[in-house]
């Protein structure tokens, strides 16, 4: 097989992961920076008054909030560099740790949401794109304007109320406590955990109680992604290759398949990358509204105790979060389209 | 307007046409009315034979082609008998109508840079072509039906597993010209094939559709607006004006005897070597939800009669061959008294040309 002219893949993917680094770089620095430009220094806005003078004197300097902005924006960066985020002021913890023992939560209803979203969406995108005008193409517009409107809480509230009754989903937290009790703790996300251990109730329990809010934050972004697809399928069906495969007495099935689709999923792709940022933020209310134990859930509480050391790590960690989701999009979309490679 | 015309008066081949088409309408549906884009057009072609279709922007050529190859857009609807090889492709079921598509009936479009799916290398372009017509053919023999087709084309095997976007505007149009020959069809539609390339690339690809008959016996249809190329590379020639053919026959004969007033205007407005000015019909074509009465071509014709405004020309026999709609080739028998007096033109003035 001959790969001459056709682009070099790893090329392009090594440029693509050197560029990663100034990018990350600029991300830091506004996080340093516009969490700073908050009058007085974090120590004091954290736990002004709830501590003796002397006692919040020791900790800034403990923490080195007296020396020069340079100096503590150097020491930030290079410690981001051996992946320590910082400590905690109002509980004293490593973020990284808050991190790892809240972010596997996060991380499987985020992806479960995702997953629903895109195999919710895509095909009803799809199929509205395809059949434009038609019964199903008005019903699946509706239903994506909706979801894309209603505010998180007020569907997880919806979802609580009438679906979670009849079907006797839990509407709280993301195990009951016997499960919580029985699963051995090893990769910090509950779900895996509860795979590895083999407990078939355990798996079946952390399921029931992923299913409502991972249908909430779903449904957010599934309203996007139908929204998305569709213009892009109807766009698609109309081009010249289109047209040009028709004439060359493909079925209409193939030519919908293999050049509408398919054509038609490549912008998604790269929209549906920038969508992650607005999951991390349907995240916080999802998690807010079914009492999840994620990330968000923790940062919405650094945030209310002023914990600007808590909210400079989580913060650096989901901007980091979502610069290498959209290097791996940039990446997917050079396998699929041959163009992206030069 | 309709017109019963026999095989032995159009056809100029002894040879059974592949292609006859008679009284072929199109419409395209619009909230202010129906645009009679193609408005009964009859035509033969032989097999390997070249019939150019010649005429303005808008007068239906590329229409009619489209309507032939079924493939107009949603809202536009087809009339009329068009007989492949003895079957009326207009009434066949949708699944027929598939398996003669691409096998017998060709296509070649316009724009060659966008004709091919970017995400896929040329080699799937033909292997699910083939595919599609030949189901039991195996990959190898594929591969080499269309390197085959593809050296014809001057395009090296070593491109075989390329990408479109890796191949020049000529070169992509070649490529699209294999891909419709790979399946042999009897006939094909070009249209206009080379308005969107280079003179240098222009040629070449004229010569290429110059060799098709001789090397597959294909029948072509030739869309264009390109006086030169007619000449260069069809048998025929046929004239559209506001979706009628207003005439046509041998191009020798046509171009060096036009009969209709059009046709000759149409030829005066060639830029050749020898051109000092610029020579132009004044006026644009119709609207063709409510065309003009009598001949369409009335109201910008420099030798308009009464007649012309008031009755529509009668197809008949060229003096030369061929077929012609015009009261000044006759019948004089039809022409009422008077009728053949000069018409008073309203003048057309420049925001009318706008």
């Amino acid at each position: 097989m001959s790969r001459a002219g056709s682009g070099s893949l790893p090329r392009y993917i090594l440029q693509r992961v050197l560029l990663v680094i100034p990018m990350i770089w600029v991300i830091l620095t506004l996080v340093f920076f516009i969490l700073r430009v908050a009058p007085g220094d974090p120590v004091s806005a954290a736990l002004g008054g709830k501590i003796s003078p002397q006692a919040l004197e020791q900790r800034r300097q403990a923490l080195g909030f007296n020396r020069p902005l340079i100096a503590q924006y150097w020491d930030y960066l290079s410690s981001v560099a051996h992946l320590d985020f910082g400590t905690t002021f109002s509980d004293n913890q490593p973020v990284l740790r808050v991190i790892t023992d809240n972010g596997g939560a996060t991380l499987y209803l985020t992806v479960a949401a995702f997953v629903l979203a895109l195999v919710v969406g895509i095909p009803l995108g799809l199929i509205a794109g395809r059949y434009r005008d038609s019964a199903p193409d008005v019903v699946f517009r509706l239903f994506g304007i909706l979801t894309y409107a209603a505010p998180v809480f007020f569907v997880g509230f919806l979802l609580q109320f009438y679906v979670a009754e009849p079907l006797g989903l839990p509407t709280s937290g993301d195990a009951s406590p016997i499960t919580i009790f029985e699963v051995p703790t090893k990769t910090h996300i509950l779900l895996v955990d509860a795979l590895l251990s083999g407990n078939g109730a355990a798996v079946q329990d952390v399921l029931k109680h992923l299913v409502l809010p991972a249908t909430t934050l779903g449904l957010l972004i599934c309203g996007v992604f139908i929204r998305l697809v569709r213009v892009n399928m109807l766009q698609t069906m109309q081009a010249d290759y289109v047209e040009a495969a028709e004439a060359r007495g493909l079925t209409a099935g193939k030519v919908t398949w293999r050049h509408g689709f398919r054509n038609a999923l490549v912008p998604v792709i790269t929209v549906v990358g920038l969508q992650f940022a607005l999951l991390l933020s349907g995240a916080i209310l999802t998690e807010e509204t079914f009492n999840w134990p994620g990330i968000g859930q923790k940062l919405l509480y650094y945030i209310n105790n002023r914990d600007y050391g808590a909210v400079q790590g989580i913060v650096t960690f989901f901007a980091l979060a979502v610069v290498l989701i959209s290097l791996l999009i940039d990446i997917v979309n050079a396998l699929i389209d041959p163009r992206v490679r030069y | 307007m309709s017109i019963d015309l026999t095989d032995e008066v159009v056809g100029f081949s002894a040879q059974e046409p592949v292609i006859s088409a008679r009284d072929v309408r199109v419409w395209y549906g619009t909230t202010k009315g129906a645009i009679r884009a193609v408005d009964g057009v009859s035509f033969d072609l032989a097999p390997g034979e070249t019939l150019g279709l010649v005429g303005e922007s808008g007068c239906g050529k590329s229409t009619l082609g489209r309507g032939l190859m079924g493939l107009l857009p949603e809202g536009a609807k087809r009339d009329g008998e068009v007989l492949f090889r003895g079957r009326d492709i207009f009434s066949l079921s949708p699944k027929a109508a598939y398996q003669l598509r691409g096998r017998e009936l060709g296509m070649i479009f316009q724009e060659p840079l966008t004709r091919l799916n970017p995400l896929m290398r040329i080699s799937q372009h033909f292997e699910e072509t083939i595919k599609q017509h030949e189901p039991d053919l195996s990959k190898d023999e594929i591969r080499n039906r269309a390197l085959e087709v593809l050296r014809l084309m001057g395009i090296p095997p070593t491109r075989y597993r390329s990408y479109p976007h890796e191949f020049s505007g000529g070169m992509r149009q070649r490529l699209m010209i294999a891909l419709t020959l790979v399946l042999r069809p009897a006939f094909v539609v070009a249209d206009e094939p080379t308005t969107a390339l280079d003179v240098l690339v222009e040629a070449q690809i004229v010569q290429i559709l110059n060799d098709l008959r001789r090397n597959f016996q294909t029948s072509l249809l030739l869309i264009t607006h390109n006086v030169g190329i007619v000449a260069e590379a069809c048998d025929r020639v046929a004239v559209m004006y506001a979706g009628r053919i207003v005439e046509q026959g041998s191009v020798a004969d046509v171009f060096k005897n036009p009969q209709h007033p059009y046709t000759r205007e149409l030829l005066r407005s060639t830029i050749s070597l020898t051109t000092t000015g610029l020579n132009y019909i004044p006026g644009a074509p119709p609207d063709l939800i409510d065309p003009p009465d009598g001949c369409r071509f009335h109201p910008r014709c420099p030798d308009a009669m009464n007649v012309c405004a008031a009755k529509d020309p009668v197809n008949i026999a060229r003096p030369g061959g061929g077929r012609v709609e015009c009261w000044l080739v006759g019948p004089e028998e039809e022409i009422p008294s008077a009728g053949r007096q000069a018409l008073e033109q309203e003048e057309l003035t420049v925001v009318d040309e706008a």
